[in-house]
């Protein structure tokens, strides 16, 4: 009698699948994919490792994130997961990918302006109101609830608005 | 390239302790900034501050110092290596307006030169931390211009905090003991060539305001 050895073997793009279920803590609209955190992922065997990044050095939310990864890959029958941040390929906005763009939109948070690795701080100036789309706003202040937003007021719809800013 | 540990500790020991101290102070106007905006962005700086200063002791865990809470939390008063610029109590808003600007336009230029550090972990977290200090630079300065042309009052409270921390921010460029070390192994281009730069960007945003500055070579470092 023939016995197989049956492995399912997990591959990067299951992770990636995977990973796609863990949403920031402060955004939970976006996930660790499309927020563009997640570096590197390599796979021995049963062991999956996952290098991450995070936005903002003093990000309070990293330690949630790496707790989340391990339990949503071990969800997935993961035996052995290890969680790496380091800064090798460090964070940008640029990084947040398309449909992570729409989903702070819809949130309500004014997605950061794609730019050519230096950030003009002159484009805070007007961004677009997530609400109503006009870019008669202004900057109210660098700094908002959490360390990646700022503040803006829309001189248009007259509400006040977040977003996340561009590094 | 083999980069001396000591004078690299040394130099990672000095920034994150002075990053460490003044979050702590800036934290302390959580709940009573002057206006709403204040209050979160000072809030918001100490945790990037605290935050980076955590990064930076995590790199000197790799070099075989302590854990990073312990290192941060459990020393005595004697084995810290920061300024004594970043220990001042918080005073009044100006006061602690005008040791934002002055300690945060050093570190934006200190961590821009860091990039180039032989240490190829503290390079890679300088390039990360200089763009976050950009937020920080440019809130400190929208300030400086703006309450440095206000009225009377705001001009004369920017300037009497100026002329008591001027000395304690030239305090800040003190160099290590192994300086010759960390330029050589170029770990970092010493602070003769920060205090340089950051008396240029001073006096950048000086000249927006009818602020005075003393003539910086005549001033006596605390």
């Amino acid at each position: 009698m023939v016995k197989y050895n049956v492995r399912i073997m997990v591959t990067e793009e299951n992770v990636k699948e995977w990973l796609d279920e863990v949403k920031d803590p402060e955004i939970p609209v976006l996930s660790l994919i499309d927020l563009g955190v997640i570096t590197k992922i390599d796979i021995h065997e049963s062991l999956v490792k996952v290098a991450m990044t995070p936005t903002f050095v003093g990000c309070p939310a990293i330690d949630y994130m790496k707790n989340d990864i391990v339990e949503v890959l071990q969800k997935h029958g993961v035996k052995e997961v290890e969680v790496d941040v380091n800064f090798e390929q460090s964070w940008n906005s640029n990084k947040i990918t398309q449909k992570g763009r729409k989903a702070l939109k819809e949130f309500g948070l004014a997605p950061p302006p794609k730019h050519v690795l230096i950030v003009d701080l002159d484009i805070l100036e007007h961004v677009q109101c997530p609400n109503c789309n006009s870019t008669n706003t202004e900057l109210k202040s660098p700094f908002g609830p959490t360390a990646c937003r700022s503040i803006h007021h829309c001189f248009d719809c007259k509400e006040t608005f977040e977003q996340f800013k561009p590094l | 390239m083999m980069t001396n540990t000591e004078a690299l500790k040394e130099l990672i020991y000095k920034m994150a302790d002075d990053q460490l101290i003044l979050g702590h102070r800036n934290s302390e106007w959580t709940g009573f900034g002057p206006l709403l905006e204040e209050d979160i962005a000072f809030s918001s700086m100490a945790q990037d501050k605290v935050g980076q200063s955590y990064a930076l002791y995590q790199i000197l865990n790799d070099l075989g110092e302590g854990d990073p809470d312990t290192v941060a939390f459990m020393r005595n008063a004697d084995q810290f290596h920061n300024s004594q610029l970043v220990e001042l109590p918080n005073g009044e808003y100006d006061f602690s307006l005008v040791r934002h600007f002055l300690f945060d336009t050093a570190e934006a230029i200190r961590f821009q030169m860091l990039t180039n550090c032989s240490h190829e972990p503290l390079a890679q977290l300088a390039n990360k931390i200089k763009g976050e200090l950009r937020y920080h630079t440019m809130h400190a300065d929208i300030w400086i211009k703006q309450l440095g042309r206000a009225t009377e009052e705001s001009v004369s409270k920017l300037q009497d905090s100026l002329d008591r921390l001027i000395p304690y921010a030239i305090g800040v460029f003190e160099p290590s003991p192994m300086e010759d070390q960390i330029i050589e192994d170029k770990i970092f281009e010493g602070e003769g060539k920060l205090r340089q730069q950051w008396e240029e960007a001073i006096l950048v945003v000086k000249s927006k305001t009818p602020l005075n500055l003393p003539y910086f070579s005549l001033v006596k470092p605390v």
